[in-house]
Order: C-alpha cells, then structure tokens, then sequence
C-alpha cells in the first residue's frame, strides 16, 4: 500500500516535471547555518565552523542525487533520456531507419492481418454468449458405418430432461420461396425447434425469439427475420411485427427481428446467411408422428448447463445412452451400436479451413522471423560504423549494462515503429485486403481490425524487439575498446564475432525462405493439379440457374405434389429453355446434382440396401444421391459404360431405374455387371417405405462431388420418376451470362409467376469458387514466399557487402600482387554461395518437416517431392549468388592503388 | 580512533520517527542534533543523508513538512508527525522491542539452561 502511494507521488512529480531541488537546497542552507551557528558558540572561528558544518553535512551532490532519485523515476527518466537519443540516431541515418522500418513494418503487418483473419475465425468463432457451452450433437451407427443420422423426437425429449443441457434444439437448413412482394425471392431459412434462440443464448432486437417452452407439435407459424431481410425486402418498416408472410405458399405471422450484428451458426456461407427462422416441434405434421425410430436427419446443436465440460457431458450421455438401449433394445440394435458425439461447436463450425488458417499463420509467421532477422543483420551491419562512437562512451565511463539499455531502447523504437507503420499500413488497406478473403472462410464475426489487433500488433513489434534486438545490443558493447579507439572502428575481434554472427543469421533467413517457398511450391503444384485434373465431365459454355418450388406445409395445396405434376412443369420450362437464343441443350436436376456446386452438406445421402447384400440390417450403407433429368449426361458431356441412360419413357408409373457411377459399381458389385441388379431404395412420393429400383446404367466417375476425390460412389435417379424441390436448369450453348438470368426468368415465370428464379452462374465459375479457400492460402503462402526470398536475398546482399568491405584492404594486396579480378570475383561469389548451400541444407530439413505436416493440403503431390525441391533449393542458390553479385563486382573493380594508398 | 558505527539500516527511519514523537514538529538539523545526542554522540549521521530520507517518510505520508519560523527567527522547514506517521511508529516500535527481547534471551541463555 505504501510503495503503492510512494509510487504514484512519484508518478506525479515525475509527470509534473516538479522539481525538489530547490528546496534541498534551501534546506541544505538553512542546515548549513544552523550547524555554523552551533559551532561559533562553541568558540570557532568563523571560517573553522563553517568548514566543520560542511564536512558534517557531507557530500552535497550525492545527497542531491539521492533526493532526486527519491523524488521521481530514474527508470522512466532514463528511459525518455534514450528515446530522445535513439530518435536522434535513426535520424542521422534516415536510409537505415527506413529500410528496418518498412522490413519490419512488411513483417509485423503482414503478420497482423493473418492474425486479424484468426483471431474472427478460430479464436472467435462463435458471436455468441458463452459460446464455450455450445456443442453439436452427433447421432452415429459406426457398427454399420453410418454417421450424422440425425435424432427422433423421443431421442431429443430424453436429451433435453438429461439435466446435461440447458436447451436442445433441432434445425434444418433449406431455402424456402417468399411471395406477396413485388418479385418471388429464394430465402435461406431454417426450420428450428422453438429453442434454437435459446440455444445461441441471442435476443431479438424487435419483438421477441421463439418461446423455448412452446410445445405446438407442428410449425406453430412464428418467424423470426434477419435484420438484413428486414431492411431489403420490408424497407426496415417498424410495423412488421405480427404482419403474414407467405412462405411456401404458407402465411406465418413474424414475431421478431434479430439485430443486425447476428449471423447464424452453421457449415457454410448459405448456412450463415440465413434469413428467415420458422420454429416447429417436428412432432406432427408435416413431420411424421414422432416415434423412436424416425430419425430427422437434422442437425442437432446444445448449450450445456453451465460450468460442465464437454468431456464430463459426454460421459453423462454416453450413461443416457446405454440406458436407453437397455430400454427400448428393439429401437436399438446391438449391430448399429447408436452412440451420441458431442462436439464443441466451435471445433465443427471452423471445420476443415483450420488447417490453411494455421498454415497461413505459420507461413505468415516465418515472414516475419525472416525481417526480424534482416533487422538484426542490419543492425549488425551498424554495429561496426558506430563502433568508435560506443568505444568513447564506455571509455567515458558508461556502464555496459547501461550501454546494452540504450542501444536496446534504439532498437526497440525502429522496431515498434515498423509494427506502428505496418499496422497503419493494414489500417488504410482494410477494404482491400478483407476482398481477397473468399466468402466460403468460416466466420461469423466480421473480421475487423480492432483494438485488440493493434494490441497483438504492438506485443509482437515489442516481443521481436526484444528477442531480436539483445543480441545485437550485446555484441555491439561488447568491444575492445582499446583496439577500437586506436584502429578507428577497423577490423577488431568483436567484428570477427559480429560478422560470424551475421553469417548464421543469414543462412537462418536462407533456411526460413526455403521452408516458405517448398510449401508455396508444393501447394502450387496441388492447385495446378487440381486444375488441371480430368473432370469427367464437361463444364465450359454450361450455364446453372436455380429455382426452387414452393413445400408448404400441407402436401394437398401442394400444385407439384406428384412426379407427374412436375414433369409437366419441368418438361415445359425446358422446352422454353430451349427457345432462348443461343441455348442448344438444357437439363435439369436437383440443386445437389450442380457439378462441385456448395458446400459438402448439400449432398443427399440415400440409404441404399443391395439385393441380396446387407438385407438383414436396418441401417443400410448410404449412397451420394442426384436426382437429373436425362438430358443431364449429355449438357455434361458425362460418358456412358455400360447400359442405357434414362429416357422419355420412364415415369412415375414404369418401374424405378437408376444409373450409377464407376466408383458404386465397384464398390457394390465388385467383378459384376451392376446393369439389372436392383437396390431398396427411396420409394415414390407417398409411399413411406423404399421400393426396388433396377441399375439400368453405369456412367464413367466425374468429379462433380469433390474436384480432389474422384472415387465417390454416386447414383443418380430420374427426375421424372422422383421430382426434386430445389432445381437447376442447365443451358448449353452461346450464353451471355449476364443477360440469361433474366431470360430464364421470364421464361420460368411465364409458366408459373411464383417462382424465385436466382443464381445464375457458369458451371466454370461453380468450379473456380469451389477452390477459392485452397486459392486463398496459396495465393497468400506464395506472396509471403516471394516476400520472405527478397528479403532473404537482401540480407545476403547487405552480409556480403559487409564481407566485401572487411576485405577490401586483402583483395587490393592480392590484386597488387597479381591476382587476377576474375579471382576475386570468384572469391566473393563463393562466399555468397557458401551462404546459399548452408541455408540451403538447413532449410530442406525444415522443410521436409513442414511439408509433412502440410500432407491434408496436398493433392496428387508427395510432400518429399523432389522437383519441388531440388527447383526451390535452385531458385534459392540462384538468387543468393544474384544478390552477391553487386557486391562482388565492386570488389573487382577495386583499385589497389588508391585503397592502399587511402588505408 | 575508533570509527563511530554507522546508523543501521533502516532504523533511522524509526529515529527520526521517535524524534518527532517525542520533541514535537522539527527541522532537519533539529533531528540530526537531536539523534546524535541521544545516541550519546556515538552515531555518526551523515547528516544531509537525512534529507532524502525524509522526503521518502513525506511521500509515504508517515510526515508532513512546512515551511516556519525557527526559535532564532530563521525561516526553515518543520517537519511533523501525521496520524499515520504515530501507527506507524507504535508499530515499529512493538516489533523492535521484540526483536531485542528475542536476542536479550539469546544473551542470556547458558548451557545448563537448555534441557
């Protein structure tokens, strides 16, 4: 408490700049005479006493230093002492300050904005409260392979009377049609259980959330809208609460309006743009009567009582669990093993972008190691001109400690003002640069450069500063100091050590820029050969446009109810299609169907029960599902194996067909013909239970499900026979993409005017933005490569430069004594390839680790590949016996004359 | 000559507490002479090494100083106890007297008095 108070009154006096001296000295005087006075009465002579009060004060300037160093900070003052030095420094050498300034400021900006990208996706993920106690629920079969079944309403009334969580809440991601206003809109919406607000623990910002207690079995016709919806579709109108929207042909009354700053949690960015909630109990209609044994393949996410971890609320279910089998073993098989995951939300909204983000942090991380070593080595270069100048300060009396204060302080000012500069830098170039971030990174929370941005920024300027600069502090006070002041800074031990130094931090920015460029390289390659990959099928000049038909809640108002009610929809708008100039074939299909069109949770999983294989089981394997038109093969220019294709005389009423691709044949038939053999599949529309449906056809593998991963069973289902709600139209041909939007609306329109008609996009450019995250890191891992090679080859240049310049008195004696330029030439060039060699040998060790750990983001590359890194390790040598080459010229051209003369 | 032992450390502060206690509101030199002739002039107090010291028990608020007449009509400055300044001596007072209470006995202590 008292230090605590000598403390602040000292922060003040220091701050006021109030100065005690005065009065000490007052003081003293007054002592003086006092003690004078004393002494004349004792009989002195007044010259005696006056020298004997002075002897007994004792030494008047040290008691004043002592007085002063009581009465302020002799650390801040000190402190502010060397910052005003160090500025004067850093301006008597502009170029210097410049050059460390703008490395560091590349560094520590770079650094930052990968940073500022993290700390809104993997550190924050979730913007909600608590958002530690959310977790995602997982239903799983693994003894027949199943996963993410999903949960029945039995199941998720056990879970919520578990006592495990606070609320549980089932939801289900679709679009749904929103009508009445001027143009029919496709909205991103979520069917939710009446908990799901409750859940993310968020308020609405107009009206109120669902009530988590509501027990309606069905929708209970609430809706809660986005803040962006609000303003777009209603002009933000304070009147909307209790308006009737019709979605899907179905009125629900809104009931709330979520703030502006909330966005959904989900897999993807359709997930997150969500605009519209519908709560329901999925109890009854139009959902199944609730059984245990209907799973609602939905998703299922929780927040956990408070203070449990996920840890001990996956002990407690996994007991829930194994009483429930005990209960109901007929629910139950012991074959399936029903097991419930629990995830932390957080872990499975990030998902499988984690890993570019911790790459590009690491690669992001190597860059700026990279400029704090070019800084070092520059200030290491400095160390040797200022030599003389640190000589006469320790020969004056400077304490070396007190030397290594203030040669520190120098450094971490150029290094905190290239963190400043870098972060400015960041600042004005925030719209810019959040541009190139694809949309399909997983974030919630804006990314924004904040203040806890700049706080991360100036800890690493300062951290690095310190790591960075003691080094060089320590070496540059440490000199023979005779030496020094006698040879006027030339060539002393200290400098042998200084440039040994400067060496290994060279080859360690060698080595650094080696690791960076493998990892470039290797995902380079990936990407190229993504690329370049054979498709199997055909996407150039085909155009997707989606719409999707209205699902209202009770299926008799439902005008495309039956297959044979699409059909005649379908068969028109293609017919229409057609007539549009330029088009010379269309299709059709289910949205999934769209050729590495969204994101991995648009697949359609089927169960899918081979006759005469795994009859037994419940749970039979499930099959990636695509429901097309026939024309779908032909617009893709898909290859037919074996078989037939579907055709105009498959209907609803002739027996199922399907076709199936290399992969399912192979992996259900192994060395048979599929075409014949029937699967228990999905049945026609109203009937609950699957139905026989015969493989007509085996079409060779295309990679419309995952560009990397060519071998995914498919099988594909006529459109006809099974109609889809959500639809892409496909149009080949000469297309302007800009205009077809509009002409496929019309003529979708024209048939039936309460169609959203969106999306229109050219199967390229489906195929360019599915690789936008893979994009994204390389174009970013191969920016700081380039970044991390020219800085390396700037410190090559600025060691042998150094190098050059110690030598220049031994290469002129060599010249004088008849040494040819080429010699010495080769001389220098040698040192710079030394450097490259050493860097060289260190770097592919440490990148043999990297590229390892990179192996999930690699593709039809090994990560010990050896082009890449015998052409990297090239690359490298090339551009450090480039950057040695200036250097090494001018020793060439010295003139041993005049330097002889001169040293 | 036998050197004059220094002040220990830290019980000046105390002395020029106790001064203060005992003569009322005083000027640096009143203390210096008054502590040197308790100690029977065996202490050697340097005596301007008391300035800083008393700007230190000023600052921690155990004193407080201003600015008077001295009994010779000089202008000088007084210094004085403050209520914290009495606790703390009480204070420290209890713990030295402890203190050489403990050591006393340790003085006295034979042999044969140790079981």
């Amino acid at each position: 408490m008292k230090s605590l108070r000598r403390f602040f009154t000292r922060l003040s006096n220091f701050a006021a700049g109030r100065r005690a001296d005065q009065r000490l000295q007052e003081e003293i005087a007054e002592h003086l005479a006092f003690q004078t006075e004393e002494n004349l009465r004792a009989g002195m002579s007044p010259a005696e006493a006056r020298r004997l009060a002075v002897l007994k004060l004792g030494a008047a300037a040290a008691i004043r230093e002592d007085h002063h160093a009581e009465q302020s900070l002799p650390f801040i003052e000190n402190l502010l002492f060397d910052l005003k030095y160090a500025v004067r420094m850093l301006l008597r050498s502009p170029g210097f300050a410049f050059i460390a300034i703008a490395t560091m400021a590349l560094g520590v900006g770079a650094t930052t904005a990968i940073y500022s990208v993290i700390d809104a996706t993997l550190l924050h993920p979730l913007p909600y409260p608590h958002a530690s106690e959310l977790v995602r629920i997982e239903a799983n079969l693994p003894g027949v392979g199943a996963h993410d079944i999903g949960l029945s309403i039995p199941e998720l009334k056990d879970l919520q009377n578990s006592g495990v969580f606070q609320y549980v809440s089932l939801s289900f991601f679709g679009t749904n049609n929103l009508t009445g206003s001027s143009q029919p809109t496709s909205i991103a919406s979520k069917s939710v259980s009446p908990t799901y607000f409750a859940v993310l623990g968020v308020e609405a910002q107009l009206g109120r959330t669902f009530d988590p207690h509501d027990q309606t079995p069905g929708f209970n016709n609430e809706l809660v809208i986005s803040d962006g919806l609000w303003k777009s579709a209603f002009g933000g109108d304070p009147h909307i609460l209790g308006k009737t929207l019709r979605v899907d042909n179905d009125p629900a009354q809104v009931v709330g309006v979520m703030p502006a700053s909330f966005h959904d949690q989900g897999q993807n960015s359709d997930e997150r743009g969500t605009d519209l909630w519908a709560a329901a109990g999925f109890a009854d209609d139009p959902a199944p009567k609730p059984t245990r044994s209907i799973r609602l393949p939905f998703e299922t996410i929780a927040r956990l009582q408070p203070g449990l971890s996920p840890e001990t609320a996956q002990a407690q279910v996994d007991a829930l669990v194994d009483a429930l089998k005990k209960q109901y073993p007929a629910d139950y098989p012991s074959k399936g093993a029903w097991t419930l995951h629990i995830t932390p939300l957080a872990e499975s909204v990030v998902g499988n972008a984690r890993q570019s983000l911790i790459l590009l942090f690491g690669a992001v991380g190597l860059v700026l190691l990279i400029s704090c070593v070019n800084v070092a080595n520059l200030l290491l270069a400095r160390a040797s001109t200022r030599g003389r100048e640190i000589a006469v300060r320790q020969a004056l009396g400077a304490q070396r400690t007190r030397l290594i204060r203030q040669l520190l302080t120098e450094i971490l000012l150029l290094f905190v003002l290239g963190g400043a500069a870098g972060f400015a830098i960041l600042f004005c170039t925030r719209k810019f640069l959040l541009e190139l971030i694809p949309e399909s990174l997983p974030r919630m929370n804006d990314i924004s450069i904040n203040w806890g941005v700049l706080a991360f920024a100036l800890a690493v300027s300062v951290v690095a500063g310190i790591v960075f600069g003691l080094a060089p502090a320590w070496l540059m006070s440490r000199l023979d100091l005779t030496g020094t002041l006698r040879q006027e800074g030339r060539a002393a031990s200290a400098s042998r050590e200084r440039s040994r130094a400067r060496q290994i931090l060279v080859i360690g920015e060698l080595a650094l820029s080696l690791v960076l460029m493998v990892a470039a390289g290797l995902l380079l390659r990936s990407f190229w050969d993504l690329f370049k990959v054979q498709l199997g099928f055909n996407p150039t000049r085909v155009v997707a446009v989606e719409t999707s038909l209205p699902n209202p809640n009770d299926p008799k108002t439902d005008v495309y109810r039956t297959a044979t009610q699409e059909g005649v929809f379908l068969r028109e708008v293609l017919r229409r299609n057609r007539t549009i100039p330029g088009v010379e074939e269309t299709a059709a299909s289910d949205r999934a169907a769209i050729p590495l069109g969204h994101s991995q949770n648009d697949r359609v999983m089927m169960p899918w029960a081979v006759e005469g294989q795994e009859m037994q089981s419940s749970q039979p394997p499930l099959i990636d599902t695509l429901i097309v038109s026939p024309e779908y093969f032909d617009v893709l220019g898909m290859t037919l194996l074996r078989g037939r294709l579907f055709a105009d005389e498959d209907l609803e009423s002739t027996p199922l067909i399907a076709v199936i691709n290399q992969s399912a044949a192979r992996t259900y038939w192994p060395n048979q013909d599929p075409v014949g053999k029937r699967v228990h599949m999905l049945g026609r529309l109203g009937r609950a239970r699957p139905e026989w449906t015969t493989i007509v056809g085996v079409i060779a593998d295309a990679r419309t499900e995952s560009l990397a991963n060519a071998g995914i069973p498919q099988a594909y289902l006529d459109i006809y026979q099974r109609p889809a709600k959500f639809l892409a139209f496909y149009l080949r041909g000469q297309i302007d993409p800009g205009a077809i939007s509009a002409q496929v609306r019309t003529q979708i329109q024209s048939v039936d005017p309460e169609l959203p008609v969106f999306r229109a996009e050219t199967l390229n450019n489906v195929l360019s933005s599915s690789l936008s995250v893979r994009r994204f890191s390389l174009e970013m891992v191969a920016a700081f490569a380039v970044a991390a090679l020219l800085l390396a080859g700037l410190g090559v240049y600025g060691t042998i430069s150094y190098l050059v310049n110690e030598q220049r008195r031994e290469f002129a004696i060599r010249l004088a004594l008849g040494a040819q330029r080429s010699d010495i030439l080769k001389m220098v060039l040698r040192q710079g390839f030394g450097l490259a060699a050493a860097g060289a040998v260190l770097g592919v060790a440490g990148a043999l680790i990297v590229s390892h750990l990179i192996a999930g983001l690699l593709f039809g590359i090994s990560p010990n590949d050896l082009p890449t890194f015998v052409g990297v390790s090239v690359v490298l040598t090339l551009v450090a016996l480039a950057a040695s080459c200036i250097p090494a010229l001018r020793a060439m051209r010295l003139d041993p004359i005049t330097m002889l003369h001169t040293e | 000559m036998k050197e004059k032992p220094d002040v220990l450390q830290g019980t000046l502060a105390l002395m020029v507490l106790k001064t203060l206690d005992v003569m009322g509101p005083q000027h640096g030199w009143g203390i210096a002479r008054r502590i040197e002739q308790i100690s029977g002039d065996l202490l050697a107090v340097n005596q301007g090494t008391l300035y800083p010291l008393l700007l230190k028990l000023e600052q921690e608020g155990s004193i407080a100083s201003e600015w008077g007449a001295s009994e010779n009509n000089r202008r000088a400055r007084f210094y004085r106890l403050t209520g914290a300044g009495r606790k703390q001596l009480q204070a420290e007072t209890r713990e030295w007297e402890q203190t050489a209470a403990i050591i006393a006995r340790f003085f006295k202590v034979k042999a044969e008095d140790l079981p």
